[in-house]
């Protein structure tokens, strides 16, 4: 990487162009989304959808409330003690908040992988397997659990060992475990919190390499504060950043939700352009 | 800094006299503190080892008591070490269930105000003296119905483990990263499943140290058994219904004796009971460290 900022973030010119938006299919339909911390305000009114099969990048600068934003989507921020929401999101049309929804079963079709690698404590094979094992799905196993490290991208480098601990892996390898884990189980999205964030280059490569390849069978939303990732990977991109009101409150808004070549080259909100040319973040 | 013909700062070991003396002085007494912790165990040891090793032998962990006795019949404490195993094992058995199940709604469910209180509750508990444990136990359980009994100091031990068992517990639950829970959880798997399939066993070893702790811990108290498990006779016997024996008991008893071989028994019984202590503390080590490898995948 250079040290000098490149003046704008090159977007991936092979890739295909977005289809109109009519013929998308929405599996997120978020309305005036606001969360809260302990009464604090983290996300202010949030509206946007999320289109099946597509992949979804949501940038912004560091605390702009992206991470507490997909975390909304299966309900993880549930465990945070303190935290309220408002507003809705809709998956396929159902409020996945209402009082009648299961979260267990919004998790179970919502799939995340985290931040940081976080492999269970167990073999490499029982990583994988485990989910599908507590969740019903045991015809075989064995087939599953190869499907799933084959389309991690991680299958010819465990086949000889699947006996060993999971955490015996390397941090890249370690984290598309937890990718083959996430997916074993058959979501139909899967979450990603800034996967890459702590992998080398070479294990960033490869899991942007299998979201491109697994964009066709699963819904991707990924959270990443690296620019360049986003115009890699990401169909559409999701501006968030700071806003600051009264009494020294800060919260994070949608700025601009477009198709990413979009966002990178002609973006409509002058906030986003400073963002994406690297004059503000 | 031209004084010393240097162009930088001074690096010398000589440039702040007065706090490099602070640092040693603070250095000493530091390590004194830490002799003195070490010395205080080590007199205990060799003051109980000199006296009661005379009287240590398989005997004693064997041969019952023999009460008057003016013949050189060899006689021992069989009964104490029995009692003391039965009644130890029952506290355990009665304490570490309750103690793991009050940990998990400590620590994975309770929602923050109560844990303050629960917490503070165990605290408390885990404050009350022995003798007020020995006192209430007696009140509720031995003058209300059938007099003493092995069960009822087991479950006086019981009361004294519960707080040191759950507050261990929960300590070891919290060490366990959020980011595993979150893992199981994101995959669709339930709370009481991810409780008990991720989260216990990944605190199994700490768990495991800790009732090592607290049974080392009950094993030598003796005043809750004053009131619930001390009527006996010098018969060995394992049935916790009736009262039993137990080594701190003993221990007791006999350094009122006349007879000094008796004073010498008691003395080796001490060793023993140290020795235990001693071994359960090294085998708690021995597992922390262990199960501490094998999370690390080594």
């Amino acid at each position: 990487m250079s040290i000098t900022i490149e003046p704008t973030v090159k977007v991936e010119t092979r890739r295909q162009p977005v289809p109109p938006r009519e013929r998308l299919e929405t599996v997120f339909h978020v309305e005036h989304l606001d969360a809260l911390y302990g009464g604090k305000p983290a996300l202010k009114s949030v509206s946007m959808e999320v289109y099946k099969n597509l992949v979804t990048a949501i940038i912004g600068p560091s605390g702009c409330g992206k991470s507490t934003y997909i975390r909304c989507f299966n309900r993880m921020n549930d465990l945070i003690p303190g935290f309220r929401q408002t507003g809705t999101i809709r998956y396929h049309g159902q409020d996945i908040c209402a009082s009648n929804i299961d979260p267990v079963a919004v998790r179970r079709n919502i799939g995340m992988v985290f931040q940081r690698p976080n492999p269970f404590p167990k073999s490499i094979y029982d990583n994988v397997a485990w989910g599908c094992r507590v969740l019903g799905m045991k015809d075989d196993l064995d087939e599953r659990v190869e499907r799933a490290l084959t389309q991690a991208a991680l299958w010819d480098e465990v086949k000889d060992r699947l006996k060993a601990s999971g955490l015996s892996l390397s941090g890249g390898q370690q984290q598309r475990l937890c990718i083959a884990r996430a997916i074993a189980v058959e979501p139909d999205v899967v979450l990603m919190d800034e996967p890459a964030s702590a992998l080398d280059p070479i294990a960033t490569q490869a899991i942007e390499q299998l979201m491109h390849e697994l964009k066709s069978r699963y819904t991707f939303v990924i959270v990443t504060h690296n620019m360049q990732q986003a115009a890699r990977v990401a169909d559409m991109t999701a501006f968030f950043s700071i806003s600051h009101g009264g009494e020294g409150e800060r919260y994070g808004e949608l700025i601009e939700y477009d198709a990413t070549e979009k966002i990178f080259t002609r973006p409509s909100d002058q906030r986003t352009e400073d963002y994406v040319t690297g004059r503000f973040g | 800094m031209s004084a010393h013909g240097l162009t930088g700062p001074s690096l010398r070991l000589d440039r702040l006299p007065r706090r490099r003396r602070v640092n040693r002085v603070m250095e000493m007494l530091a390590w004194l503190a830490a002799a003195i912790a070490v010395a205080i165990l080590g007199v205990v040891i060799w003051s109980v080892a000199s006296k009661g090793a005379s009287e240590l032998n398989l005997d004693l962990l064997t041969k019952p008591p023999i009460p008057f006795s003016f013949t050189n019949a060899p006689q021992g404490l069989s009964n104490a070490f029995a009692g003391t195993l039965v009644i130890v094992a029952l506290a355990t058995a009665m304490a570490l269930p309750i103690g793991i199940l009050v940990a998990i709604y400590l620590n994975e469910f309770a929602p923050p105000p109560v844990r303050a209180g629960l917490g503070l509750a165990l605290d408390v508990l885990a404050g009350v003296p022995a003798i007020v444990v020995g006192i209430f136990v007696y009140g509720l359980l031995v003058v209300g119905g059938g007099g003493q009994s092995g069960v009822k100091g087991a479950f006086a031990l019981a009361t004294l483990m519960l707080p040191f068992v759950a507050r261990t517990t929960a300590e070891v639950l919290g060490l366990v990263p959020d980011s595993l829970r979150e893992a199981s959880l994101g995959l669709g798997v339930p709370r009481w499943r991810t409780t008990l399939s991720i989260v216990l066993p990944r605190a199994a070893g700490g768990i495991l140290t800790g009732t090592v702790l607290a049974v080392a811990r009950v094993a030598g108290e003796t005043a809750p058994l004053l009131f619930t498990s001390s009527l006996v006779g010098p018969q060995t016997s394992w049935n916790p219904l009736h009262a039993l024996q137990t080594v701190p008991l003993a221990i007791f008893e006999l350094s009122e004796s006349a007879d000094p071989k008796d004073h010498a028994r008691a003395w080796a019984a001490a060793l023993v009971l140290l020795l235990f202590i001693l071994f359960a503390s090294l085998t708690a080590r021995w597992l922390a460290t262990r199960t501490a490898r094998k999370l690390a995948g080594r």
